[in-house]
């Protein structure tokens, strides 16, 4: 942690910040009120919608914690101000929501604003910024996303944010979420596991046969260069031709549409990564370290997996988690082609100009993005100190 | 014993080695030096089958080295190269344990067996034992490597420059351990080097090789005193030749009966090394005195010219 510099000095990120988090609550709505879930809001600002008491609460946590971004060195105090800053700006939003919606109405939504989400973007780059500040171990960061997210499942499970318009989505499509959330999973981790599978023994194939090496890396780099939708279509005339000619394959659920064409696609981009980490994480491998394993004895198998695998191990999973985080974004283009997956929401919600309905299927998705590199980081992470 | 018969390697067009022929005896140190390019390692590296000879046979101790898979014979060898190969992601006791674990020797067995390589190797397995290769100094590591060659008890230890990454202090002490070790636990050492003083320190045998071809396969002092290819002369090194031959031989040895006032020489020096110390202190002549203080003998200068010449 670096020493407290002199008290006049500003924090530059913290000024920018404050600046930032300040006009957003000058002139940015805090909530939006709206009649129905398609009509635009009627903006209502912090002080409208919350008692007063609460709004000036809020506003003086915000306030200590502005002061704190500026002045305040401490990377550990920096991160507790921002956390209790997310926390107020939550419950005020959850507050917002519960005193504007008329008791037992269900069509009106309070959607939440632009102050609302400028406020929490300033607080959780201020919140990274004092974590990567105090460079915390692997395990520690992987228990803090833990906790995290446990507190904001908690708390969604107890229904402190239900009057709230991503919730009152959320309520109405509750068992099409689970299972649309199923699926995504499954598509993104089902591709991956695929590519794995397949990338693996290519990425060692193109290690041992270096003059493989350049025609495979090439053509899946042509791949990765085809967008999401081009690859789809490419993909449904062969699906849906083998569909037709195989009896069995449309009841596989090989189809042109669907979620055939979808995990081929990400299978089809998630090889690269994973087959281009592969062969450099062997390449690094100390040839002295693999002479002496064959010359101890190790059969070929063995010095793979004993030695040259487990050495390159921190670079595979470095693809792996390009692969996954690409993944569980590129899922979502999949539902356009009927693919399914949280997508669904996002392309339905944009279809009927329901923006909460998009957040519905976004907000998840993000958030499983952000988990999976944070976990796959730390996991590289701890290996590579191991390996050093 | 290792017998190698007219051992060739070809790729392609090109011969590494050629028609090799050449008998280890057993429990000696056998040095192959030679240029770069001279096919000494791929020679050495066709004893243990890292290199499947083109033609040609070699046999340990009478049995014909394709008699079983590459790998089980390469359990029973101990190898040792240059950089050590240290596996970076396992503890120096794991490291040392590799060839006992492959031939499935039992744990408390294999604990014994590390407990003592790392005694014998001056590691103190408190600080040792759990530390990896990158926490070792570069002679701690060289000292593993050869410790995990010894593990599994081998016969034959095979050793490729494996002193070449050292700076030259440690190396020096390298070679006094590896003479020790040789002493101690008796194996046959096929060592193969580019530095003829190595060669000439731990070879009880020096075998040099250029273009392939084994030149001339014999005692060090045979080497220096009738070379049998003025490559061999070359290499042996025409302008010091004298001092290298009286570097062959120690003061014990050579000493003659009676005694002086000369400065007392250890009965270990060579004969180089003591008169280096005559010509320092202007003396004609050393007394050779044990640890125990007691007079071996004496050296002249004279003597010790004499031992100079072929």
């Amino acid at each position: 942690m670096t020493r407290a510099p002199p008290r006049s000095r500003v924090d530059p990120l913290g000024a920018v910040l404050v600046a930032a988090g300040a006009a957003a609550v000058l002139f940015l709505p805090f909530v939006l009120l709206k009649a129905n879930r398609i009509l635009p809001g009627d903006p209502r600002s912090f002080a409208q919608v919350l008692p007063p008491w609460a709004a000036l609460g809020c506003t003086a946590l915000l306030g200590v914690t502005g002061v704190g971004a500026l002045w305040i060195a401490s990377a550990r105090a920096r991160l507790a101000l921002a956390l209790g800053g997310v926390v107020a700006v939550a419950l005020a939003a959850a507050a917002a929501g519960d005193a504007l919606t008329p008791p037992g109405d269900s069509v009106v939504r309070i959607a939440p604003g632009g102050a609302f989400w400028v406020l929490l973007v300033c607080l959780g780059l201020l919140a990274t910024d004092a974590a990567t500040r105090l460079k915390p171990k692997p395990a520690l960061r992987v228990l803090f996303l833990a906790g995290s997210l446990a507190v904001a499942g908690l708390a969604l499970a107890h229904g402190i944010f239900d009057h709230l318009s991503v919730m009152r989505e959320y309520a109405v499509n509750a068992a099409r979420f689970a299972h649309e959330a199923r699926r995504h999973l499954a598509l993104a981790f089902g591709s991956l596991a695929a590519a794995a599978l397949v990338g693996l023994p290519l990425g060692v194939l193109c290690h041992r046969l270096p003059r493989l090496r350049p025609g495979v890396l090439a053509t899946l780099n042509v791949i990765q260069t085809i967008p999401a939708i081009a690859l789809f279509g490419i993909l449904m005339a062969p699906l849906g031709a083998l569909a037709a000619a195989v009896p069995f394959a449309d009841r596989l659920g090989i189809r042109g549409v669907g979620a055939a064409p979808a995990v081929v696609a990400l299978f089809l981009y998630s090889l690269l990564p994973i087959v281009a980490n592969t062969v450099a994480g062997l390449k690094r491998v100390s040839r002295a370290a693999v002479e002496a394993a064959h010359g101890m004895g190790m059969t070929g198998w063995q010095v793979l997996t004993k030695v040259e695998l487990i050495l390159a191990l921190p670079v595979i999973l470095t693809g792996v988690r390009v692969v996954l985080v690409q993944n569980i974004g590129m899922v979502t283009v999949a539902a356009l082609i009927g693919g399914g997956g949280l997508g669904a929401f996002v392309f339905q919600g944009i279809g009927q100009t329901a923006i909460d309905l998009v957040l519905l299927g976004a907000i998840p998705i993000v958030t499983l993005a952000f988990s999976a590199a944070l976990v796959l980081d730390a996991l590289v992470e701890i290996l590579d100190r191991v390996k050093a | 014993m290792i017998t190698v018969e007219n051992l060739s390697k070809r790729y392609g067009n090109t011969t590494v080695v050629d028609g090799v022929s050449l008998t280890v005896e057993r429990n000696s140190i056998t040095a192959i030096v030679g240029t770069s390019g001279s096919g000494k390692s791929t020679l050495l590296r066709m004893i243990n089958r890292l290199v499947e000879p083109s033609s040609g046979r070699v046999l340990i101790d009478g049995r014909d080295t394709r008699d079983e898979p590459a790998y089980l014979l390469r359990r029973h060898i101990g190898y040792v190269i240059q950089g050590n190969g240290l596996f970076p992601h396992r503890t120096v006791a794991e490291n040392i344990a590799t060839v006992p674990r492959l031939l499935g020797w039992e744990a408390r067995r294999i604990e014994a067996r590390v407990a003592e390589l790392l005694e014998v190797f001056a590691l103190d397995p408190a600080s040792y034992a759990h530390a990896l290769p990158h926490q070792l100094s570069g002679g701690q590591q060289q000292r593993v490597g050869v410790a995990r060659a010894l593990a599994a008890e081998p016969m034959v230890l095979l050793m490729d420059e494996p002193f070449g990454a050292l700076d030259p202090i440690i190396r020096a002490k390298a070679q006094d351990d590896l003479l020790d070790i040789q002493r101690r636990f008796g194996m046959t050492v096929v060592l193969v080097t580019h530095d003829m003083d190595e060669a000439f320190r731990l070879g009880t045998q020096v075998a040099v090789m250029s273009g392939g071809r084994l030149l001339q396969y014999d005692r060090p002092a045979v080497l220096l005193t009738q070379p049998a290819d003025p490559f061999v002369a070359r290499m042996t090194g025409l302008a010091d030749r004298a001092m290298r031959l009286l570097s062959l031989v120690t003061a014990g040895e050579a000493a003659l009966p009676g005694t002086c006032d000369g400065p007392a020489v250890p009965p270990t020096a060579t004969l180089r090394e003591v008169l280096s110390e005559l010509l320092w202190r202007g003396a004609d002549s050393a007394r050779v005195v044990d640890a125990e203080g007691r007079v071996r003998g004496q050296l002249t200068v004279g003597a010790i010219l004499a031992r100079g010449r072929p």
